[in-house]
């Protein structure tokens, strides 16, 4: 049985059938008129057998003009998959994604660079000093590998994660370039038993992870089966341009048949227009001109549409993820990605504040809210990501899980029907007929059945905003259970077969 | 089999079953008789008033109490309980003289003039009855000349004022004032409540007590009831 997710009974649009069209068409002419511009030889070579017009751009980079017809893109999206399956260790945690069912998958991710600690040290009142209060104090440093194990740990337990991508990076003086990918892909696996997603460090580790994850899956029909891990790679850079390495690792995954996400993050204002129309047209006809790729490099590929468009801050021209705008973008996004049945990679949480406080909670719970009501069926939602997706704290993943409870409580159907409405009615006629005229009698059937929502799980006792202390003890306890790892005898063979993987995090063999 | 028809209460009053017609917790439970029926049975079978309240009604509170306590238990669940012992308590009102159990005492409960709202009100007069108080309830938009007539003529131990406006919660003052003019404050003791009321207000107009939620107001006037009783 895969992972519910939370089903959009009736998802939120902002355009209109005619709109998306519109932009669809807008889309078309940009992919020939200007085309992109690649980087990488071997995407050109591919999109020019096909039937696009390729020149070559003068300069000192090797780079191309290439023109796609509409023609092509269209035949590449018929063979891409409507139905896409993110396999997991334990197969409860598979996910199957529907590109035309609001389905939304919750997803972690992704990658920062520094840790946020969380400590509570007590302060004294100066005039009062028997007044003592204790406040979270947020320490930043370099993320590990340690760091990665405990964040994969407590998201296995997190209820509402459905998917795992990794929140930090690890920088560990014994992390090297050739051997980042092996220990990010070992150390989330060996934690976390739900779906793993990754971008790639370095290509030559590519093959590493793929055999290590058929060793956990139980050999290469078995990933095919149940593909266990998933890639994402940004080939393409805002505005209409294929990047050479990242398109070079884009169409290596998708010769071995492992389901990617083709990913876009224009920033409206500075490499998209600012307007909506304008950024939808461009990022449609980016995300469209990767996927083609994908479908013509191995016809069937399961790829996700993945849309990231952020809005410019106009104070620093650096992303505003916490914009309205920026939620606006995604949904339209999601719409599109519906409009070609191929399952949405979307956007939500991320928020522009260093610790959390109020404005990262305003923020993230208000692109958290109305794009899910928009129905991606693969939300990346930041669980813990800070300072536009450069901090990760655990802490917030916490509250994340608690406030993505109360959005999937939001959204369940209502039931409003002949049976249920006559039960009312004479619940309403019982009630009317005695004294002191209150239905709390009527509640206790409901309590314990999951039909009336919980309390804000951490709330205080008295006036005192206890939220960072109550998450944080939350946090703690989900640290201290268990996690299924893998098992000793696949381990043993992971380690024998794979080169590079840190012998510390040989739960067997390191005593840890 | 009368250890069982008490045992049946106890248990009856944990499921909040007043009538046989009740759910309670547990599944099945409809159709069986509720506390109301067994109490009957109880006192049909001549078993004592005071085992069927010591060990029947507040045996069973006691362990909702707990409970609650443990977070085992809901407002509404601690309500439906108190609710079967306030039902249990009228029928048995009439045996309490000569059974060795002393009333615990007459309450009268108000919300003033001009506010409608009583919810808390209604749910503190369940929580009394179910802690074995005699609730007279006056009910909402109660004209203060109305309270007074009611101390003089029931001779209540207890007044519990309601009010959620600021406006009515004024009136909580005037009501004690118009007792004390009338020579009837030192008679009641008078606890007050409602979303505006605070214990300085409680204070600061002369009341006995101040309950922030029903199951306070119980305890206060708990506390007041031993002061009287010592």
């Amino acid at each position: 049985m895969p992972r519910k997710g939370i089903l959009v009974d009736r998802p939120y649009e902002r355009l209109t059938r005619e709109q998306v069209e519109l932009i669809h068409q807008a889309s078309m002419q940009i992919l020939t008129d200007p085309g992109l511009i690649s980087f990488n030889r071997e995407a050109v070579d591919i999109l020019h057998s096909h039937g696009a017009a390729v020149e070559s751009i003068p300069g000192d980079h090797q780079s191309w003009q290439v023109k796609i017809p509409e023609q092509v893109v269209l035949s590449a999206m018929n063979s891409a998959p409507k139905t896409v399956k993110l396999g997991a260790r334990n197969p409860d945690n598979t996910l199957i994604m529907h590109g035309d069912e609001p389905r939304v998958y919750l997803i972690t991710g992704s990658e920062t660079n520094i840790w946020l600690d969380v400590d509570f040290p007590t302060y004294v009142n100066k005039t009062d000093p028997t007044r003592e209060i204790r406040v979270p104090e947020f320490k930043p440093r370099r993320g590990t590998v340690d760091d990665l194990c405990q964040s994969a740990h407590v998201c296995e337990h997190l209820e509402m994660v459905d998917g795992y991508i990794r929140t930090v990076n690890i920088q560990d003086r014994d992390i090297t370039e050739d051997n980042k990918d092996v220990n990010k892909f070992f150390a989330s696996l060996n934690n976390n038993t739900k779906h793993f997603m990754s971008g790639l460090t370095s290509l030559k580790q590519l093959d590493n992870v793929v055999r290590m994850a058929e060793l956990i899956a139980g050999g290469k029909k078995a990933l095919e089966d149940n593909p266990i891990i998933s890639f994402i790679t940004c080939l393409v850079k805002s505005p209409l341009q294929f990047v050479d390495d990242t398109t070079e690792t884009f169409i290596e995954v998708c010769r071995r048949g492992l389901p990617i996400v083709v990913s876009s993050s224009p920033q409206a204002g500075t490499t998209a227009p600012i307007k909506e129309a304008g950024i939808m047209a461009q990022i449609n006809a980016e995300v469209l001109a990767g996927i083609t790729l994908g479908q013509l490099v191995n016809p069937g590929t399961p790829v996700l549409y993945g849309s990231v468009p952020v809005r410019a801050r106009m104070d620093t021209l650096g992303d505003s993820y916490g914009s309205v705008e920026t939620s606006q973008y995604n949904i339209d996004c999601v719409q599109i990605a519906r409009f070609y049945g191929i399952p949405n990679y979307s956007t939500s949480g991320v928020c522009d504040p260093k610790i959390p406080g109020q404005q990262s909670s305003i923020e993230r719970l208000f692109s958290d809210i109305v794009v899910t009501m928009s129905g991606p069926q693969f939300l990346h939602c930041a669980f813990g990501l800070l300072d536009c997706n450069s901090v990760f704290c655990l802490l917030q993943a916490v509250l994340d899980d608690a406030h993505f409870k109360m959005i999937e409580f939001f959204l369940r159907q209502p039931r409003v029907d002949q049976p249920e409405l006559e039960t009312m009615l004479k619940q309403i006629r019982e009630v009317a007929a005695t004294p002191q005229k209150l239905y709390i009698s009527y509640i206790r059937p409901l309590l314990r059945s999951g039909e009336i929502s919980g309390v804000y799980p951490f709330e205080g006792d008295g006036e005192a905003d206890d939220v960072f202390e109550l998450a944080y003890e939350r946090m703690k306890e989900l640290l201290a259970r268990p996690v299924e790892h893998i098992d000793r005898e696949t381990t043993a063979r992971i380690f024998e077969e794979i080169p590079g993987i840190l012998p510390r995090l040989n739960i067997y063999e390191s005593g840890s | 089999m009368p250890e069982d028809t008490i045992s049946l209460i106890q248990e009856n009053v944990i499921q909040g079953r007043v009538t046989r017609d009740d759910e309670g917790m547990d599944e099945g439970m409809v159709g069986q008789p509720g506390v109301t029926e067994l109490v009957e049975k109880a006192l049909a079978s001549g078993l004592s008033i005071k085992d069927i309240i010591t060990k029947g009604l507040s045996g069973g509170m006691n362990i909702v109490g707990q409970k609650f306590e443990a977070g085992k238990y809901f407002i509404p669940d601690m309500l439906a309980s108190a609710q079967a012992v306030g039902a249990a308590m009228e029928i048995l009102e009439p045996y309490l003289a000569g059974s060795g159990i002393n009333a615990k005492g007459k309450i009268i409960v108000a919300t003033l003039k001009d506010d409608l709202h009583d919810i808390g009100k209604n749910i503190v007069s369940i929580l009394l009855r179910g802690a074995g108080y005699t609730v007279k309830d006056l009910g909402n938009n109660v004209d203060i000349q109305v309270i007074v007539d009611a101390v003089r003529e029931e001779k209540p131990q207890f007044l519990g004022l309601s009010a959620l406006l600021t406006s009515t919660m004024a009136r909580m003052a005037d009501v004690i004032q118009m007792l004390e003019e009338n020579g009837l404050r030192d008679q009641v003791k008078i606890v007050v409540g409602g979303a505006p009321v605070s214990e300085e207000f409680a204070k600061s107009i002369g009341a006995d007590g101040y309950g922030a939620d029903g199951f306070q107001a119980i305890a206060v006037v708990e506390a007041l009831n031993s002061g009287i009783e010592n």
